[in-house]
């Protein structure tokens, strides 16, 4: 039996059934990193000495990386494109470079890691590196999941695309949407912990 | 592949697409700016409640233009617009409930 509505629109919702699936993942992903952020505020009011992200953080590679993902949402969703373009090539182009923009964000991080582990700088250092290694440490394990995510999509997920089209371009869609929300996710950490 | 679904294959999205990419290239250009003005606003030495203001300020317009843009938010249906207000007001309470809790010290 075929799996209902993964192209047609569900009448009482209106959306494909994987669009629905994917925006309640979102919400309660909103809801994990938004209980981190309250952690974060509730850490910083309370604490007697904080220190400032600029001066502990490497803002120049917290700029990159966040430039990085930046180009890596534009490359994601001009891959949607390329599908509903039915412009394949263009699409496994854009794919590719979003795989590869998202490697290059965590080489970035590995880097920075590096660095403080190197000067023997662990969670146990403060709560400011506790917050600081928990929430980017669960923002690069989303980015590693929608890396494993859009290369299986570039890779062997492909074969749909012949199949369906229709049903596949909704798969990128819908990895789309969590790449954006990683991007997103970000686009909030990065002043957080980087430039206050 | 069959024709049939090519045929039917997003429509209204193939039609209006050259149109989204040229939007989807200025919101990647906003999007690089507000980084950069975000980084050399931290070099300002403002407060440090206005420094918060800004960046958040920053943050806020970058993340609306994601997700209005990029993730088609702008024109989404009804069942997506309640899944994220349910969770926004999470979201809201959450902190509200932990501050709240702070005068909820006993007297004696």
């Amino acid at each position: 039996m075929d799996i209902p509505y993964t192209v047609q629109p569900r009448p009482d919702t209106g959306l494909y059934n994987a669009k629905v699936g994917i925006w309640l993942f979102l919400a309660s992903e909103v809801m994990l990193f938004g209980a981190l952020f309250s952690t974060y505020i509730l850490l910083r009011v309370g604490a007697i000495d904080w220190p400032e992200g600029v001066d502990v953080l490497n803002v120049p590679l917290g700029t990159l990386n966040t430039l990085v993902l930046i180009t890596s949402s534009i490359t994601m969703v001009m891959a949607w494109a390329g599908c509903v373009m039915k412009d394949f090539k263009r699409f496994r182009f854009f794919m590719g470079l979003t795989i590869l923009l998202a490697c290059v964000f965590l080489v970035v991080k590995s880097f920075e890691y590096g660095s403080k582990f190197s000067h023997h700088i662990y969670p146990k250092e403060g709560a400011f590196y506790a917050i600081y290694f928990t929430m980017t440490g669960l923002h690069a394990f989303h980015v590693i999941c929608g890396i494993v995510v859009n290369a299986y999509l570039w890779g062997p997920g492909a074969k749909l695309w012949k199949k369906n089209p229709a049903q596949f371009t909704n798969r990128v869609e819908v990895a789309g949407l969590f790449w954006h929300f990683v991007d997103l996710v970000w686009i909030f950490l990065f002043p957080v912990l980087y430039l206050l | 592949m069959s024709d049939m679904h090519i045929d039917d294959f997003k429509h209204e999205a193939l039609d209006h697409i050259h149109h989204h990419l040229k939007t989807y290239v200025s919101v990647f250009v906003a999007l690089m700016a507000l980084t950069v003005v975000t980084v050399l606003a931290s070099y300002l030495k403002l407060s440090l409640t206005a420094t918060i203001i800004l960046a958040l300020i920053i943050a806020s317009i970058k993340g609306t233009l994601v997700a209005c843009y990029f993730m088609h938010l702008i024109s989404e249906k009804k069942t997506i617009y309640l899944v994220l207000i349910l969770s926004v007001l999470f979201i809201a309470g959450l902190p509200l409930l932990t501050l709240l809790a702070k005068y909820d010290v006993p007297v004696n």
